[in-house]
């Protein structure tokens, strides 16, 4: 009755009591408490808007149309990521033709890899706007909207980053035959819940005028 | 059969490999037990350092420890007894008793339990490692900004505080997933959640709480070790950052934690006194959901430890009001716990006293708490020791005598021996009379004025005799846990064996061997009842039990084909995990690359962890 015992090799033998898989349920409630763990975060920033006592402000410093483009690159990666899903189960549901099994995973894999991709590329987005806020003479350390911007997106970006690195790891195990469609679906659920976090960040930090 | 041949092998094997079964063990049981022992360990610390400060404040002027040490002792006083007592004393209950009440053989992740463990091991070893430098945290269990910042408290003091705290969220937050996960979906055919047994729905409450508690902990202690260490601006008023929001960020945290630490005893006690009572609990369904009410309501009152920071009338009004409303559903329960005494045929044992005592000396921290709650009131006794004495009646009183009635109550089925009464009697009987006399006195000197947190008083204030009665009885209280570690070690090798069922109970761990087999269940249980052992013993009045029982054909027929059963194997992966956060964490202290070595070495580890398989293959199917 181990938490691995039952997600791979017999969820059918050793039934739940509300019939859903244990690590689904855990990954809902882990999700849950992020909530709390980036509202925190998400007020601190609206709660210290507009209070830095020295420059640079958010008005000379944010680059809409650039971080617009990674909040794009972003959004298609959760498409890839529902994609990749849909390759995993359709190949587990094609258990008996071997060759759409292989058609489909093939898919599967290649939508994987386009999210870790996708999602690396928002995270270069993000390195170079940091840079760039250097460079400008924002740092860390600088002002309040210093302070609040790079904690609360570096800690969303720390999150991206370990999402891709969840789904290079599943990209890999897919090879030795380890991952199963429920594995690809709980890396879905935290890649599209660290995306919808960036779309609120995006809509308070750059969309709301300063 | 199953313990008699387990007990055995056990005390075959060398020191060695029992010790290395220890510390690859995931099973729910002997991770209990792991908290238990550790949480009693830092009990006696925090006892300690309580009776250090005790004698100090005996006779005016104490000239026993300067004000560095004082500060450091109150704090991490505070700090233990809530983070490193309280909570992971809770958690022993929970780890021995949640799968055996809803019938399951371990928690739904064994190795995340294990990992929570020795996280909680190693975020409490990080704070404590201070001391060694001399350097232990001293900013108070709450550690107000901006006091806590590089400029008014320099040096690590602080640093070992908020990172042994971030180490030691991360285990609680791990162990309350866990057992949500556990008690939603590990419960035994028939066991619907409204016939849980009532420690079951308090565990299932406070995990919740924890785990949307923390998170606002977390973000203000990142906030606090970022302005520190990388000198980030978030509590730096000449940058307009402001105090306040580390207050907010805390209590937002802190009141719900107040019943994340005494949830579990209100779940003991409604667990004890229907037994001792030998009536079904009273209002059952009441019970439940004033525990959920009190829970949403719990994060709505947060301010009112604020009260004198200037919030505002408006402010000040609503959290008062909020706070107020809580006294509805707390009173339900208090009124159902008696009920559930009222007219039953009361056995006053051990752990009765222990329950008994918990609904008075609760009921005296409950009143004063909207005394408290009254903003012109709180004005005065802010800062003072009615505010000591306070959160002593509700921790020590509400919590701790509840916890000491579980250890009695439960100790049979741990160890499969009974406690000594007659011991235990003694103990219960000092421990009460010291605490009300330590903890009663104080509400006096602190509506007289009498500050807290300040370690010496003048002369002639009138506060010479209660200090003096308080100091004593706090040894007093000293001599009561001495009892009673004296009664759980000599019990544990002379008390009477206790079978399966010593108290004539009514939930599911008394139908199965104490100390219980590793799978727990030889047969997993159907449940056709709340209190479904008292059932199984006595019927519900129509027609015996055991007839009604047996209708049930495919209960017993999918009973058969489990009696099978294998168990995951151990592993150590769990603890290296924790050892990668711990260094991690310290490494912050000593240098970045420390720091990244740690991180490093905890990515690997949870590689290794998922990678190895959790039983063996041939076991599988
Ligand atoms: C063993 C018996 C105990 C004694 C004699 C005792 C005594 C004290 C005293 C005298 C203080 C106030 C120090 C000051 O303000 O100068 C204090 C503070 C405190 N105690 Fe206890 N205590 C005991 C048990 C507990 C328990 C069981 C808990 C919680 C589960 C607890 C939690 C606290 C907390 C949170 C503080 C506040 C620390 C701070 O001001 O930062 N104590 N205790
Ligand atoms: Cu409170």
């Amino acid at each position: 009755m181990s938490d691995a015992a039952i997600a791979h090799e017999a969820p059918e033998e050793h039934p739940t009591s509300t019939g859903l898989n244990h690590r689904k349920i855990l990954m809902w409630a882990f999700l849950g408490s992020e909530c709390i763990f980036f509202g925190s975060l998400i007020t601190t920033y609206l709660v210290y808007r507009g209070k830095s006592v020295v420059g640079p402000y958010p008005s000379e410093i944010l680059n809409i149309p650039l971080t617009s483009v990674s909040t794009f690159v972003l959004l298609m990666s959760s498409l890839a990521m529902v994609l990749a899903l849909a390759g995993f189960e359709r190949a587990a549901g094609a258990a008996g033709d071997v060759e759409r099994q292989q058609q489909e995973l093939k898919k599967g894999r290649f939508w994987l890899l386009m999210t870790a991709v996708l999602g690396t590329g928002f995270l270069g987005f993000q390195a170079y706007e940091f840079i760039e806020f250097v460079h400008h003479g924002l740092g860390l350390t600088t002002n309040l909207f210093g302070t609040t911007f790079f904690v609360l997106t570096g800690f969303h970006g720390t999150h991206v980053g370990v999402g891709v690195l969840w789904l290079v790891s599943l990209l890999v195990l897919s090879y030795f035959g380890k991952v199963k469609p429920l594995d690809v679906e709980l890396g879905g659920l935290y890649w599209h819940f660290v995306d919808i976090v960036w779309i609120i960040i995006f809509t308070l930090i750059y969309l709301i005028p300063h | 059969m199953a313990t008699v041949t387990g007990v055995q092998t056990r005390e075959r094997v060398s020191a060695g490999a029992a010790i290395w079964s220890w510390v690859t063990t995931i099973d729910h049981k002997r991770i209990g037990v792991l908290y238990f022992v550790t949480s009693l360990i830092y009990f006696m610390v925090g006892g300690f350092e309580a009776l250090l400060i005790r004698l100090q404040l005996a006779t005016p002027d104490g000239q026993i420890l300067d004000t560095d040490t004082y500060n450091q002792l109150f704090t991490m006083h505070g700090t233990a007894m809530v983070f490193m007592v309280a909570m992971p004393m809770a958690a022993a209950f929970f780890n021995f008793l949640i799968p055996l009440m809803i019938g399951a053989r371990d928690v739904a992740f064994p190795r995340l339990n294990a990992f929570s463990y020795w996280t909680f091991l190693g975020g409490s070893l990080l704070m404590h490692s201070s001391f060694l430098f001399g350097q232990a945290p001293d900013g108070g269990w709450f550690g107000y900004a901006n006091l806590t910042s590089k400029e008014y408290t320099p040096g690590l003091s602080i640093d070992f505080w908020g990172l042994g705290l971030l180490v030691l969220g991360v285990a609680s937050v791990a162990a309350a997933l866990n057992f949500i996960i556990t008690i939603i979906n590990l419960r035994a055919p028939g066991m619907t959640l409204m016939r849980m047994p009532v420690f079951v729905w308090m565990t299932f409450v406070t995990s919740f709480l924890i785990i949307f508690a923390f998170p606002a902990i977390t973000v203000a202690l990142i906030f606090l070790e970022f302005d520190r260490l990388f000198g980030t601006n978030f509590y730096e008023v000449a940058e307009g950052g402001d105090p306040m929001l580390w207050q907010h960020l805390f209590w937002v945290f802190g009141h719900p934690e107040v019943y994340i630490l005494v949830l579990p005893g209100f779940g003991i006690a409604s667990e004890i006194l229907p037994t001792f009572s030998r009536k079904p609990i009273f209002g059952y369904s009441a019970m439940v959901f004033a525990a959920v009410a009190i829970a949403f309501l719990g994060f709505s009152v947060w301010a009112h430890h604020m009260f004198t920071t200037g919030m505002g009338t408006i402010a000040d009004a609503a959290f008062a009001g909020s706070t107020m409303l809580i006294a509805i559903p707390t009173g339900i329960k208090m009124f159902n716990w008696v009920a559930t005494c009222f007219g039953g045929r009361i056995r006053l044992t051990v752990p009765m006293l222990f329950a008994l005592g918990f609904l008075t000396t609760f009921l005296i921290g409950g009143l004063t708490g909207p005394m408290l709650a009254a903003v012109p009131l709180d004005l005065h006794f802010q800062d003072t020791y009615f505010v000591v004495g306070h959160f002593h009646y509700v921790l020590f009183g509400g919590l701790i005598l509840a916890l000491m009635g579980g250890v009695y109550y439960w100790y049979p089925k741990i160890t499969g021996r009974m406690m000594s009464e007659k011991i235990g009697k003694w103990h219960f009987w000092l421990m009460f009379t010291f605490m009300n006399l330590t903890f009663f006195p104080m509400h006096f000197v602190g509506v007289d004025g009498m500050p807290r947190r300040v370690g010496t008083y003048a002369a002639g204030m009138g506060w010479d005799f209660w200090n003096m009665l308080i100091s004593i009885s706090a040894f007093g209280i000293a001599l009561s846990v001495l009892v009673f570690l004296h009664n759980l070690v000599v019990s544990y090798k002379k008390g009477k064996p206790a079978g399966n069922d010593p108290w004539d109970a009514r939930t599911l761990e008394w139908a199965i061997p104490s100390p219980p087999p590793e799978h727990n269940f030889d047969e997993i249980p159907h449940i056709t009842h709340r209190d479904q052992v008292w059932y199984d013993k006595y019927g519900d009045g129509h027609g015996s039990a055991a007839e009604l029982r047996k209708t049930d054909a495919d209960a017993d027929e999918q009973a058969d084909e489990e009696h099978d059963v294998h168990m995951p194997n151990p592993s150590y992966w769990p603890l290296v995990v924790s050892a990668g956060l711990t260094i991690a964490a310290a490494g912050l202290m000593i240098h970045i690359a420390v720091a990244v070595f740690g991180v490093l070495w905890t990515v690997g580890a949870v590689y290794a962890w998922s990678l190895e398989p959790a039983s063996t293959p041939s076991e599988e199917h």
